[in-house]
């Protein structure tokens, strides 16, 4: 990180328009981030097509461009798009329709803001690269979105379930196949729920990126190498 | 009559005017009244009930005019389990291991919506209403109840202490869950309490 | 501009500077752009290292605000790392949306961030708003920014009573609730409830404002800052307080806009991010209001700029309240907005119109937004998906707690156990907002 990331609002060109509230967005069309067009020109590879709904502006990448193009994003000096806001997934009900990985960054000197998608067909693995080198705000987003969606970012440090218990089974919840009510019945996903142990709290996965292990006490580390009950 | 009337100890013979300051009273009344006056809520706060539990226990309406402002966040020095706010899933084994650890008697207001039935969140996350996981003694409706609606509850449940017995020995007995399920009702009952009924059913379906 | 910035540390005795706040001692930044946000830990006796110990907190706990828990590796009594674990509240909020219309989503933005729930209707109502494309009518643009400032308020409140009962004053949470408790009244009078609002639909507000409501307002406006000033006499100087939160949990303005922090965290550490300034939206530039800025980025800094936060609030509910214009709520379009419950009852035409517009719901174009305000807790998004159908292909919530509660972890390493309770509580967690 340098010292550019520390930003001032108010930072924008000294003749750029004051911002204000946008009024009479069409729906499609109108004026889009000129960063587009920038991206289109230095990565003609990893560049899709570029459209503007609702005032704004979406790139579509290819999935394995996506964190040269972040990346690039985030240090030039003439995009400065140096805040994550999201990290999310798209997946349509029409299952034909590839799944989406949106990224939402803001160039809070620039006062810009760029949608950043790209689409991974269903029999596809469904795997990115993580953007968590250049953001380390992506940690949890990342993370729920494995969760919720099962697509995995690689390098992210430590990707595992967040919202849902780590033995949970039922599968990734915001899939459209997966039903409103879970795939087990009531009782069932209660049954399973309470198996949990509320305190399993020295899981291998924790200790894997707390690196503490040697400093535990020995009956300790018995005892999680033998594999701690954790419940389903 | 006095308080130990038995035929081989000493009739205690009641005279006010040498006596002065002496009631008579059931064991029973007396140990209740007592019990009822200083409940020690155990606030199992986790969504918006709680905000209005804590509005609850603020100035304006003030839990200490029913002897229950000694917060106890420790579930061994509670009388009540207020929970207060929806319980997903991955909360369960919490809320009944905090339960567990209560001593006797002990008594458990649902607060809300969500706690009592699963409210408006029937789906795969949620617990359709925390009976299924441990007893409870008053639902509070409301989303999230006033505070008024809250105090309500509270006294209907002292008034449930009231009238308990202390030659009934059920209220001491800790209900013991079906060891290979781990559940107080069975199944068949949960699936069938949590269905869901009426316009719920309808919106089951995305799009359109 | 991009410059050296300092941070200060550890509290000093030597009284208070020009500005009346405790002098500090800083800590210039070294060659490389890195700060030490704090002294270094003196050195273990070799007799004294002892074993690590791994500390449970939560998931019920007072000081967690919720349900949230820590899995906390200390040092004798310094955390040498911090394990969170959420998803404790994780009611499936995103999936309900993807089976409920626009406007029936709009009593779950309610009880996601609960504390603020006004703000977030409004929030929804302007995404759903975006993907219609239109565009309310400028009294209920007015009643909406009213309506946002009144939850900010609260929510500050509640952060500032829990806060201070966290670290060790009682007082103040009564004051607060106090206030709170005019606040509800004001909103009960609006809309019938007080902590699940519904305030807005599709294209409007749920009511206009009853008789009299702006002059109870104005009367509101005028007695809160003394709270304000009150909390403020008792608080701001005062010894302890001063002694838990200065130096403790510093961001600095690199790690904040790297971490994804927004809201009062992000200000606190110096970022002038604010999304009413920076990506404006019911008219908010037209209003006059101070952004608040720390300096240092500790518990303290986000302290003062709450507070401050409060008046600029006050300051913008005034400005409201003088230039509310009379004229409709609700846009003109009998496909969105439902016929008056009177006609209604009455007229069979009206009953019709009414039964299709519940049953069938509003349809949106194919199209996507994703549309932030600045919620008490930061920056808050709402990103929809809509296929053409009546109903949303995808609800996502951007949480700002969620995201500032992710550098938990970094800001609390080398500090003392009782210091993690004053940081997670300076963040201003909302569970049912992070875990959804």
């Amino acid at each position: 990180m340098s010292d550019q990331g520390i930003v001032q609002a108010g930072w924008a060109a000294p003749n750029a328009p004051a911002p204000s509230t946008p009024r009479k967005v069409p729906n499609r069309g109108g004026e889009m981030n000129p960063s587009a067009d920038r991206i289109k020109a230095r990565y003609p590879a990893a560049f899709v097509r570029a459209e503007v709904v609702w005032g704004e502006t979406t790139v579509f990448l290819r999935p394995e461009n996506v964190f040269e193009v972040i990346q690039y994003l985030h240090d030039d000096p003439n995009e400065l798009y140096d805040y994550l806001s999201d990290v999310t997934a798209v997946e349509y009900r029409d299952l034909e329709q590839p799944l989406e990985v949106v990224w939402h960054v803001r160039s809070i000197p620039w006062r810009a803001f760029l949608r950043v998608k790209a689409q991974i067909p269903k029999d596809k693995p469904l795997r990115v690269k993580s953007v968590w080198p250049i953001y380390k705000g992506a940690d949890w987003l990342e993370r729920e979105c494995y969760d919720m969606f099962g697509i995995e970012f690689e390098g992210h440090p430590d990707l595992r379930r967040i919202l849902m218990w780590e033995q949970y089974k039922e599968g990734y919840p915001l899939r459209k196949d997966f039903p409103l009510r879970g795939r087990f019945s009531r009782a069932e996903q209660l049954r399973q729920a309470l198996a949990a142990n509320p305190e399993a709290r020295y899981s291998m996965e924790e200790l894997a990126i707390a690196d503490a292990f040697e400093d535990l006490p020995a009956d300790m580390r018995k005892r999680l190498l033998g594999g701690e009950e954790t419940g389903e | 009559m006095g308080l130990a009337a038995r035929p081989d100890t000493k009739v205690v013979t009641y005279a006010p005017e040498e006596q002065e300051g002496w009631v008579t009273t059931r064991l029973d009344f007396l140990v209740n009244w007592a019990r009822a006056g200083s409940l020690w809520p155990m606030p199992f706060g986790t969504a918006c009930c709680a905000i209005e539990f804590m509005a609850t226990a603020a100035s304006r309406f003030d839990l200490s005019r029913f002897g229950m402002e000694r917060m106890s966040f420790s579930p061994r020095q509670a009388d009540v389990l207020i929970c207060a706010g929806r319980v997903p899933f991955k909360l369960a084994p919490v809320i009944r291991r905090i339960w567990q650890q209560m001593p006797q008697p002990k008594w458990c207001i649902s607060m809300g919506a969500c706690a009592s039935s699963g409210g408006m969140f029937d789906n795969y996350a949620v617990v359709q209403g925390i009976d299924t996981i441990i007893p409870v003694d008053v639902y509070v409706p409301g989303c999230p109840p006033r505070p008024e609606g809250l105090i309500y509850g509270i006294m209907m449940l002292q008034k449930k202490v009231m009238n308990e017995r202390s030659s009934d020995q059920t209220i001491r007995t800790e209900l013991e869950p079906d060891p290979s399920s781990k559940l107080y009702i069975p199944p068949p009952v949960i699936d069938e309490l949590s269905e869901p009924f009426g316009n719920s059913v309808h919106q089951t379906r995305s799009g359109l | 501009m991009a410059t050296k910035r300092t941070v200060d540390v550890s509290v000093s005795t030597t009284g208070l500077d020009k500005q009346g706040r405790p002098q500090r001692v800083p800590l210039v930044v070294d060659e490389s752009g890195n700060v030490t946000t704090m002294e270094a830990p003196p050195a273990l006796e070799p007799e004294l290292e002892g074993e690590h110990m791994l500390i449970n907190l939560g998931p019920q706990h007072p000081a967690t605000h919720g349900v949230l828990r820590l899995v906390l590796e200390l040092d004798g009594e310094t955390v040498v790392r911090c394990i969170p674990h959420v998803g404790y509240l994780h009611c499936g909020f995103e999936k309900i949306g993807e089976y409920r219309q626009y406007n029936q989503i709009i009593p779950w933005t309610d009880r996601e961030d609960y504390l603020n729930s006004p703000g977030n209707n409004v929030a929804f109502a302007l995404g759903a708003e975006r993907l219609f494309g239109i565009e309310v009518p400028e009294r209920c643009k007015v009643l909406r920014v009213i309506a946002m400032e009144l939850s900010r308020i609260i929510s500050h409140l509640v952060w500032l009573g829990t806060t201070c009962i966290d670290i060790g004053a009682f007082t103040p949470f009564l004051w607060s609730f106090q206030e709170r408790e005019r606040v509800y009244n004001l909103l009960e009078k609006w809309c019938g409830a007080r902590l699940t609002t519904s305030l807005t639909r599709v294209g409007g507000m749920m009511a206009d404002i009853p008789d009299g409501w702006m002059d109870e307002l104005r009367g509101f406006v005028q007695t809160f800052p003394k709270t304000i000033a009150e909390v403020d006499r008792m608080i701001t100087r005062n010894g302890i307080w001063v002694g838990r939160t200065i130096g403790i949990g510093a961001m600095t303005a690199t790690e904040a806009v790297n971490y994804g922090l927004s809201g009062p965290m992000a200000r606190a550490s110096g970022v002038a991010y604010d999304v009413r300034k920076d990506f404006p939206y019911l008219d908010y530039e037209t209003y006059d209001f101070d952004v608040p800025v720390g300096t240092s980025g500790d518990v303290y800094d986000r302290y003062l700029v709450r507070m401050e936060e409060l008046r600029q609030s006050v300051r913008i509910l005034e400005q409201a309240s003088a230039r509310l214009p009379d004229g409709p709520v609700n846009i003109d379009d009998p496909r969105i907005i439902l016929p008056p419950k009177t006609k209604a009852t009455t007229e069979m035409e009206s009953m019709i119109h009414h039964f299709k517009v519940v049953m069938e719901g509003p349809r949106p174009p194919i199209g996507e937004c994703y549309v932030a305000v600045e919620s008490p807790k930061g920056e808050k998004g709402y990103y929809m998906v809509s296929d053409g159908t009546s109903k949303p292909v995808r609800w996502r919530i951007r949480p700002p707690s969620y995201v500032n509660l992710s550098a938990i972890p970094k800001m609390v390493e080398g500090h003392l156990l009782s210091d993690v309770i004053a940081i997670n509580a300076s963040i201003d967690i909302v569970m049912g907002e992070i875990d959804r």
